[in-house]
C-alpha cells in the first residue's frame, strides 16, 4: 500500500521528509512517472505540486528568486524572466512540449540533476544559489557545487529544494542558451549550454559558460572562460572553440557520439560570442 | 485511498492506490476510453486530458495528485450533440486516420484555441504556432498537414464569434 501525503504547508513538509525519508518526492512527476508501471510501487508519495510556498517568482533589486514549484509554463510566460533571465526562458520554451512544460517544475529538473537537464547550465552560468529546507533549518547552496556526480546532489535525504536564487546579469552582459537535439520540441539534449559574457565594446571582459551533456554532470568549461578575456568577439570565439576541444571528453550512448557532441559542442561555445557580436 | 476528482463535470469517488496513473483511472476505473494510451512515457500526447485547466500527459500524473481536482477528457468536449469546434474541424478536414492519436490532438488543440493562444494572423506564422502547441502530440498517420488545416480552421472559427 502506498501512502500519500499532501502537506499544507513547507512545514508539514519537511516534517514528513524527516520521518518518512524514503517516501517518493513527487512534484510536476514528469521525470518520476515516466513508465511508471514498470517501476517499484513507491511506500509513500509526498507530493509537493502546487504546494504554495515553492511555488513563487520573486523579483528583487539584484536577483529573481523563483520557488522550486515554478512550472516551465510559468517560468516562460514571466516578463521579468523574458525580460532580465532570456536564457531560462530560452530553457523552458524547449523543455519537452506544451504538456510537459505545464507540469514539469525548476526543483525537479534541479532534484534530478541529470547531465541533461536543460536548466542547469543557466543556473551555473548565472551562478545561482540554491536553498533548501529542511526540520534542522534552511541552507543556501552555490550551484556551482550542487552536482556530485551523474545524478547526485548535495540535498540531503531530509531536505527540500525550496527556490533557486538568479543574480540578474549587469548592463552590458550578454546571455543565451541553445540546445541541440534531434527535434526542436520533446527530445532530449545531445550538447545544450549557455553563456554570460561581459562585454566592454566588442571587447571581452569575461565570461561564464556551462555545458550539459557533454560530461556526467553540467559543467563550466573554465578552460574556455580563461582563453577569451581581453579578446575580440570573433578571436574570443576562435579560441573558445579551441578551448572546448582540449577540456571535455563527451561520451557515445543511444543519443549520440563523442565525436559529433564534441563537433557540436565546439560549434555550440564559438556561436555564443559570434552571436553576442550581433548586439555589442 | 479514496480519491474525490470531478471528470468532464461530474464527481467521482474511486477507492485506488494514489500511485495508479491518472490514465488508467479513467479508462478503468471510469471506463472513459476516449483517452488512449501510446508510450507511457510522456513522448506522444496521447493520453492528453485537462487538468485544472492545464494540458497534461494523463500517464505522467499520480491519481493521488487528483484529489479534489477537476479533469476534462476528450469525452467532455462536445456539448450534448454539439462537438467542439476543432472535433467538428478534424471531421471535415480529414485530420485523423487511424484515430488512436486524435484524442489527445482535440484535447491538446481545444485547450489552445480556447484559451486564444492561436493567434497567428498570416498562414505561415499560424502554422508555425500550431506545429509548437501541437509538438508534444505525435501521429504516425497523417503527416500532420491536415491536423494543423483542421486546427487553424477551428481556431478562426472560435476568434470570429
Ligand atoms: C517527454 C518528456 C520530455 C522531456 N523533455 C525535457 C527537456 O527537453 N529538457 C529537460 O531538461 N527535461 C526534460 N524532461 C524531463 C522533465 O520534464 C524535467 O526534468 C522537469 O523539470 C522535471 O520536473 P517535475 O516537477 O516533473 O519533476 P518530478 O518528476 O516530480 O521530480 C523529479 C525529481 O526531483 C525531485 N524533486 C522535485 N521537486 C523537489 C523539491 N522541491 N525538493 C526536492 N526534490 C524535488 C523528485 O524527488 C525527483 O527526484 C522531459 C520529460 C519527458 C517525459
Ligand atoms: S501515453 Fe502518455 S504521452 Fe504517450
Ligand atoms: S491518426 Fe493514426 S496516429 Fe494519428
Amino acid at each position: 500500500m502506498t501512502s500519500y501525503l499532501r502537506p499544507r504547508d513547507l512545514e508539514e513538509a519537511v516534517v514528513a521528509r524527516a520521518a518518512y525519508p524514503n517516501w517518493m518526492v513527487l512534484a510536476g512527476g514528469t521525470d518520476l512517472m515516466v513508465n511508471a508501471n514498470h517501476k517499484p510501487i513507491p511506500g509513500g508519495i509526498l507530493d509537493l505540486w502546487r504546494l504554495g510556498e515553492i511555488g513563487f517568482i520573486r523579483v528583487g533589486d539584484g536577483a529573481i528568486a523563483i520557488g522550486a514549484g515554478t512550472t516551465w509554463h510559468e517560468v516562460e510566460r514571466h516578463p521579468a524572466i523574458r525580460d532580465r533571465l532570456l536564457p531560462l526562458a530560452l530553457a523552458a520554451r524547449e523543455i519537452g512540449a506544451l504538456q510537459i512544460q505545464s507540469r514539469g517544475t525548476l526543483g525537479g529538473n534541479i532534484g534530478t540533476s541529470s547531465p541533461v537537464g536543460d536548466s542547469l547550465p543557466v543556473l551555473l552560468a548565472l551562478d545561482a544559489t540554491i536553498e533548501v529546507a529542511s526540520v534542522r533549518g534552511r541552507r543556501s547552496i552555490p550551484y556551482s557545487t550542487w552536482c556530485t556526480g551523474y545524478r547526485t546532489s548535495l540535498l540531503a535525504s531530509d531536505e527540500l529544494i525550496v527556490a533557486a536564487h538568479i543574480p540578474l546579469p549587469g548592463a552590458g552582459t550578454w546571455t543565451t542558451w541553445r540546445k541541440v537535439g534531434t527535434r526542436r520540441a520533446q527530445s532530449i539534449s545531445k550538447v545544450m549550454g549557455a553563456a554570460a559574457i561581459i562585454l566592454d565594446g566588442g571587447t571581452v571582459v569575461s565570461a561564464r559558460v556551462a555545458l550539459g551533456a557533454v560530461a556526467d554532470r553540467p559543467i563550466r568549461i573554465t578552460a574556455v572562460e580563461d582563453a577569451v578575456r581581453g579578446l575580440s568577439l570573433a578571436r574570443a570565439a576562435e579560441a573558445a572553440r579551441a578551448a572546448v576541444r582540449t577540456s571535455i571528453q563527451p561520451i557515445d550512448d543511444i543519443r549520440s557520439t563523442s565525436v559529433y557532441r564534441r563537433e557540436v559542442a565546439e560549434n555550440l561555445v564559438a556561436r555564443f560570442f559570434t552571436s553576442a557580436a550581433g548586439v555589442s | 485511498m479514496k480519491v474525490t476528482l470531478t471528470v468532464n463535470g461530474a464527481m467521482h469517488a474511486v477507492e485506488v492506490s494514489p500511485w495508479k496513473r491518472l490514465l488508467d483511472v479513467l479508462r478503468e476505473d471510469l471506463r472513459l476510453t476516449g483517452t488512449k494510451e501510446g508510450c507511457g512515457e510522456g513522448e506522444c500526447g496521447a493520453c492528453t486530458v485537462m487538468l485544472d485547466g492545464e494540458a497534461v500527459n494523463s500517464c505522467l500524473v499520480a491519481v493521488g495528485q487528483c484529489d479534489a481536482r477537476t479533469v476534462t477528457t476528450v469525452e467532455g468536449l462536445a456539448r450534448g450533440d454539439v462537438l467542439h469546434a476543432v472535433q467538428k474541424a478534424l471531421v471535415a478536414c480529414g485530420g485523423a486516420q487511424c484515430g488512436i492519436c486524435t484524442p489527445g490532438i482535440a484535447v491538446c488543440a481545444a485547450h489552445v484555441i480556447d484559451r486564444g493562444l492561436v493567434i497567428g494572423r498570416d498562414e505561415p506564422s499560424a502554422r508555425a504556432q500550431v506545429r509548437e502547441l501541437l509538438a508534444g502530440n505525435i501521429c504516425r498517420c497523417t503527416g500532420y498537414q491536415l491536423i494543423v488545416d483542421a486546427v487553424i480552421a477551428a481556431a478562426r472559427e472560435v476568434g470570429e464569434r
